[in-house]
C-alpha cells in the first residue's frame, strides 16, 4: 500500500506552505493515535471469532458470563483515554489553524479577494488596483490574506497544497490565510458543487519570488482591460471553461458593491440596476464605520 | 390544465434516461401483467395492500427498499463509470446535466428509500414480536405511514420519466436549489417526495415509540428490553425530534419557490447558511436513526450466533442514550469550513469525537460476546464480523474528519464520500443485511440459502473495500466529490479500479438476488416448523414462523432479560393452557388510497396542476374524517378459532420433531 500510494501524486499530503504542512502533520497524528486502538480491535475481533468457533470443543465456554468489572472499566477507559488526548490536540489545533488568524511573519501580507462566479473566479487585489480570472499570483513566503464571497451559488476557495479551503457565499465574507513556502504553481480549485460548470472552475496559483511578482503584476497592469461597476455584469454571466484574463483597472468599491449586493435591505440596491455610485461607496463607509464603532 | 407539464418534460433527448425509463415501464409491466395473469389481483388487496398487520407491513416495507437499492446501486454504476472515463476531453456518456441529477438521487434513494424503509421494514417485524404484542400502537397509521414512504419512491422514480430530479446534490444546499439557480421540477420533485414520506416516517417514529412505552409484556421492565428493540425506541425518539426539523426547513424552501419569499435566498434578506444549520440539524441526527438499528441487530446476532448472553447489556444500553442525546450536538461538524470561530469548531469537533467513546464501547462489548462463546459462522455472523472491521476504519476516518484543522484539506474531497459509505454500507447496510437474514425464517418460515448468502457477503465486503479504499486515496490526491469530468490521469486509475469494485458489489446484489430466488424455490427444504431455527435468546423466536397473524396466543410473561432462554432453562416455552378470544385490528383501504392520493397531489403541486393537487389533498382529508368515523376498525378472534391455529402448529412440531 505505501509503495502504491508514493507512486502517485498526493497532493493533500505534498504540502507546500506552512498551513498545510500543520494540517498534514494533524492528520498523521491524529491517524497514528487512533490506531493504536483500531489495529488491536480488529486483531482482537478475528482472534475472538477463530478462537471460539463453534467447531473448537477445546476453547472455555461460558454461556451465562455475561458482566466483568474490570472489562468494563478497561472498554470505557481506552475511548476515553484516545478521545481526551485527542480532543485537546483539536482544541489546540483548531485555535492555532483558525482560518481567519493572521499567519505569523516579518513579511507584510498582500491582500486578495476573491469572488466566486458561474463558473469562474474573479480574483481583485485590491493594493495592486487589478483584477484576474482564474489566476494568482504571489510571492513566495508572504501571508496572503483572502477574502472571499460569492455572487452566485456556494462555491469552497481551495488550493489544496497551501491548505485550508473555505465557503465562498454570497452577501458574506469569509477569509483564509495562506502561505507559500516553496514557489511553484498550484492547482486551486472550487470544492464545492455549484452546478453544470463546477468540474472545471479552477484556477492556477502562483508562487514566485517578489522580482517576478511585480513582473507579473506589470503585465497584468498592461492589459487593455477595465473592470468597472458598468461591465461587471456581463462578466459574472454564467460561462464555462474561462481562459485566464488580466484587469488593469479595478473600480475600487467594486468588491464591497458585491459584497454589499445582497446585503442592502432597504433601498434595493443591486448591481443590476443603473448604478449609482455615490450611493455604493456611502453604503460602504457606513458600514465600514457601524464596523469600526462596535 | 396540466401546468408546467408537457410532451417536452419527457427526456426523448437523453438515450440514458430513456434507456432507464424503460427497463422501468418493462419491469412494471412484467410484474403488473404476472400479478393479473396469476389473477393475485385480489389477494393481494385483501392480505397486503390493506394490511395493517405489523409483519406483513414490514415484509411490504424491506420489498420497498431492496426495489430502490437497484434503483440507487444503478446510479452508482453509473457514476463510477462515468469518472472512470471522463478523463482529459473525454466527456463520458453522461451529461453534466444528467450526471447531475444521477448523484443526487443516488444519494436520496439510498437514504430516504432504501436505508430508512429498511430499517423500518425491520423494525416492523420484530419490535413488536420482541416486546410480546399483538402490534403496533396504531396499525391503521402505520399502514398510512407505509403508503406514504411509497408515495414518496414514486414520485422519486417518476423524475426519471416526467420531467428531471434535482441536480443539487441530496441535501439541495440553497441558493443552488433555489428558483433563480435550478428554475425546473427537479428540486420541486425532491421537495415533494421528502415532504410526503418524511411525513410516513414521522408517523412511524410516534407509533413505534408508544407501541415500546406502552405495549411491552408484562414484566418487561425498561432492564429487561431486548437490545435490538432499546435501539429501536432510540431511534424512534430521534425521528420525533429530528423529522419536524426537515420537514419545517424543506417546507422554507418550498416556501421560496413556490411563495416568492426569501428563507434562503440570496436576497431579500435570506440566509442559505441558516437552511445549511437545519438540514444537517436533522441530518446528523438521520445518521444514527440509520446505525442505532444496525447497532441493535448486531448485538442480537452476535449473542444469538455466540450461544451466549450479551456481554454488558446495561453499557449497551447507556450507550445507545449517550449516542441519542450526543447525536443532536454535533451537526457543525458538517461545515466546519464555512467560516466558523475556532472556540465553536472545537466545541463541536470534541462533541464529535466524544460519540466515538460510546461507539467504542459497543464494539468491546461485541467483541467480548463472542469471547467464551461457541460462535457459529453463519451468514448473519459474517456479516457482523465484516461490519467490526469495517465500521473501525470508517470510524477512524470520521473521527479524523471531526478534527476541523484535517477537515479543513479532507472537507467535501472524496475522502468524505469513502467515509461515509464506509459507515454506512460497513454499518447500516450490513446490519441491515445481516438483519434481514436473521429474521427472515421468522417473517416467512423458511431459512435463506447459507452458500448463496455466504458468496453474496464476500462479494459485498471485497467489493467494499476495491470500490472505496481509492476513494480515499483520491481524497489525499485532491479530488472533490460530483465531478461528471476532470484532467488527471494518476486519478483515472484509481476511479476505473473503484469502478471494478462496484461490479464486484454487482455480483454481491446478483448473488442475493439468486439466494432469494433459490430459497423460495427450496423453500420445503429449507423449511423451519420450530419458530426458533437459530436458538434464540428473545420473545419473537417464541412465536411460530411465520407467526400466527396475531402472534401470541397468550400474551408471554417474562421475567428476566432474554425472556425466552429463559423460558427454555425452565422448560416451559409453549404454553397450552386455556385459550382465549383475542381482540385484534381490522384491515382497511385508508391508508392505501391516502398514499395514492399523496402521490397525485405532489405530482399535482409538482408541475402547478393547481386542481389534480387540490382534489387528492381533499380527497386525502376526506377519506381520513371518513375513517375516523368509522366505529368497525377491530374485532375478535374466538377462542375457538385461535385454538385450531395453534392446535395445528403443535401438531406440525410434533410430526417434525
Amino acid at each position: 500500500m505505501a509503495a502504491l500510494l508514493s507512486g502517485c501524486h498526493l497532493s493533500v499530503l505534498d504540502p507546500k506552505g506552512q498551513v498545510a504542512a500543520d494540517e498534514k502533520s494533524l492528520i498523521i497524528t491524529a491517524t497514528l493515535l487512533m490506531l493504536v486502538v483500531v489495529i488491536p480491535v480488529i486483531l482482537l475481533t478475528l482472534y475472538f471469532a477463530w478462537k471460539y468457533r463453534e467447531s473448537n470443543t477445546e476453547a472455555t465456554y461460558t454461556p451465562d458470563w455475561s458482566y466483568s468489572h474490570r472489562i468494563e472499566a478497561v472498554v470505557w477507559a481506552v475511548p476515553i483515554v484516545i478521545i481526551l488526548v485527542l480532543g485537546t490536540i483539536t482544541w489546540k489545533s483548531t485555535h492555532e489553524l483558525d482560518p481567519y488568524k493572521p499567519l505569523e511573519s516579518s513579511v507584510k501580507p498582500i491582500t486578495i479577494q476573491v469572488v466566486s462566479l458561474d463558473w469562474k473566479w474573479l480574483f481583485i487585489y485590491p493594493d495592486q488596483h487589478i483584477a484576474t480570472i482564474n489566476e494568482i499570483q504571489f510571492p513566495a513566503n508572504t501571508p496572503v490574506n483572502f477574502r472571499i464571497t460569492s455572487d452566485t451559488v456556494m462555491n469552497v476557495f481551495f488550493i489544496p497544497q497551501l491548505g485550508s479551503q473555505i465557503y465562498a457565499m454570497a452577501g458574506m465574507q469569509t477569509q483564509v490565510n495562506l502561505i507559500a513556502d516553496t514557489p511553484g504553481t498550484y492547482d486551486g480549485l472550487s470544492a464545492n458543487f455549484s452546478g453544470a460548470g463546477f468540474p472545471d472552475m479552477k484556477f492556477t496559483a502562483t508562487a514566485s519570488s517578489q522580482a517576478d511578482f511585480d513582473a507579473w503584476v506589470a503585465k497584468v497592469k498592461a492589459s487593455p482591460n477595465k473592470l468597472g461597476l458598468d461591465n461587471y455584469n456581463d462578466l459574472a454571466k454564467p460561462s464555462q471553461k474561462d481562459p485566464v484574463k488580466y484587469f488593469s483597472n479595478v473600480e475600487p468599491v467594486l468588491y464591497a458593491a458585491v459584497l454589499d449586493k445582497y446585503m442592502d435591505k432597504s433601498s434595493g440596491l443591486k448591481l443590476a440596476d443603473k448604478f449609482c455610485l455615490p450611493k455604493v461607496v456611502a453604503s460602504v463607509e457606513a458600514t465600514n464605520k457601524d464596523r469600526a464603532e462596535k | 390544465m396540466f401546468g408546467k407539464l408537457s410532451w417536452d418534460a419527457i427526456p426523448f433527448h437523453e438515450p440514458v434516461a430513456m434507456g432507464g425509463v424503460a427497463g422501468m415501464v418493462l419491469a412494471g409491466i412484467l410484474v403488473l401483467g404476472g400479478i393479473t395473469y396469476f389473477k393475485q389481483w385480489g389477494y393481494l388487496y385483501r392480505e397486503w395492500f390493506t394490511s395493517v398487520d405489523h409483519k406483513k407491513l414490514g415484509v411490504m416495507y424491506i420489498v420497498l427498499a431492496l426495489v430502490m437499492l437497484l434503483r440507487g446501486f444503478a446510479d452508482a454504476l453509473m457514476m463510477r463509470a462515468q469518472q472512470s472515463i471522463a478523463n482529459g476531453g473525454n466527456e463520458g456518456f453522461l451529461h453534466p446535466d444528467h450526471y447531475n441529477q444521477v448523484f443526487t438521487a443516488h444519494g436520496v434513494i439510498m437514504i430516504f428509500f432504501m436505508a430508512m424503509p429498511f430499517m423500518v421494514g425491520l423494525m416492523n417485524i420484530v419490535v413488536p414480536l420482541q416486546i410480546g404484542a399483538r402490534d403496533v400502537a396504531f396499525p391503521f397509521v402505520n399502514s398510512l405511514s407505509f403508503w406514504l414512504t411509497f408515495a414518496g419512491a414514486m414520485l422519486v422514480n417518476a423524475s426519471l420519466a416526467v420531467g428531471e430530479f434535482a441536480r443539487t446534490g441530496w441535501l439541495a444546499y440553497p441558493p443552488l436549489s433555489e428558483l433563480a439557480y435550478s428554475p425546473g421540477v427537479g428540486v420541486d420533485y425532491y421537495i415533494w417526495a421528502l415532504q410526503i414520506s418524511g411525513l410516513g416516517t414521522l408517523l412511524t417514529g410516534v407509533n413505534f415509540f408508544v407501541t415500546i412505552v406502552k405495549m411491552r409484556a408484562p414484566g418487561m421492565t425498561w432492564m429487561r428490553l431486548p437490545i435490538f428493540t432499546w435501539t429501536a425506541l432510540c431511534t424512534n425518539m430521534l425521528i420525533i425530534f429530528a423529522f419536524p426539523i426537515l420537514t419545517v426547513t424543506l417546507a422554507m424552501l418550498g416556501a421560496d419557490r413556490y411563495l416568492g419569499m426569501h428563507f434562503f435566498t440570496n436576497d431579500g434578506g435570506g440566509n442559505p447558511m441558516m437552511y445549511v444549520n437545519l438540514i444537517w440539524a436533522w441530518g446528523h441526527p438521520e445518521v444514527y436513526i440509520l446505525i442505532l438499528p444496525a447497532f441493535g441487530v448486531f448485538s442480537e446476532i452476535t449473542s444469538t450466533f455466540s450461544s451466549k448472553k450479551l456481554f454488558g447489556y446495561t453499557s449497551m444500553v447507556y450507550a445507545t442514550i449517550a449516542i441519542t442525546v450526543l447525536s443532536f450536538m454535533v451537526w457543525l461538524h458538517h461545515f466546519f469550513t464555512m467560516g466558523s470561530g475556532a472556540n465553536v469548531n472545537a466545541f463541536f469537533g470534541i462533541s464529535t469525537m466524544i460519540i466515538s467513546i460510546p461507539t467504542g464501547v459497543k464494539i468491546f462489548n461485541w467483541m467480548f460476546t463472542m469471547y467464551r462463546g461457541r460462535v457459529r459462522m453463519t451468514t448473519p455472523m459474517l456479516w457482523t464480523i465484516g461490519f467490526i472491521i469495517t465500521f473501525v476504519i470508517g470510524g477512524m476516518t470520521g473521527v479524523l474528519l471531526a478534527v476541523p484543522g484535517a477537515d479543513f484539506l479532507l472537507h467535501n474531497s472524496l475522502f468524505l464520500i469513502a467515509h461515509f459509505h464506509n459507515v454506512i454500507i460497513g454499518g447500516v447496510l450490513f446490519g441491515y443485511l445481516a438483519g434481514m437474514t436473521y429474521w427472515f425464517p421468522k417473517a416467512f418460515g423458511f431459512r435463506l440459502h447459507e452458500g448463496l448468502g455466504k458468496v453474496a457477503f464476500w462479494c459485498w465486503l471485497v467489493g467494499f473495500y476495491v470500490a472505496f479504499m481509492p476513494l480515499y486515496v483520491l481524497g489525499f490526491m485532491g479530488m472533490t466529490r460530483r465531478m461528471q469530468h476532470y484532467q488527471n490521469d494518476a486519478w483515472q486509475a484509481w476511479l476505473i479500479l473503484a469502478a471494478v469494485g462496484g461490479l464486484i458489489i454487482a455480483a454481491g446484489i446478483g448473488a442475493m438476488v439468486l439466494q432469494l430466488a433459490y430459497s423460495v424455490w427450496k423453500r420445503e427444504e429449507l423449511r423451519d416448523v420450530t419458530g426458533d431455527p437459530w436458538g434464540g435468546r428473545t420473545l419473537e423466536w417464541l412465536t411460530d414462523s411465520p407467526p400466527a397473524f396475531y402472534n401470541f396466543a397468550h400474551t408471554p410473561v417474562v421475567h428476566t432479560l432474554d425472556a425466552l432462554a429463559f423460558m427454555k432453562e425452565r422448560g416451559n416455552v409453549h404454553s397450552r393452557e386455556r385459550y382465549t378470544d383475542i381482540h385484534m385490528p381490522r384491515n382497511t383501504a385508508v391508508g392505501l388510497i391516502m398514499g395514492l392520493l399523496s402521490i397525485a397531489l405532489g405530482f399535482g403541486l409538482i408541475w402547478h396542476i393547481w386542481w389534480l393537487a387540490i382534489l387528492a389533498f381533499v380527497g386525502m382529508i376526506g377519506s381520513f374524517i371518513v375513517r375516523s368515523f368509522d366505529d368497525d376498525v377491530d374485532y375478535y378472534v374466538p377462542a375457538a378459532e385461535v385454538e385450531r391455529i395453534e392446535n395445528a402448529r403443535h401438531l406440525a412440531m410434533a410430526n417434525q420433531g
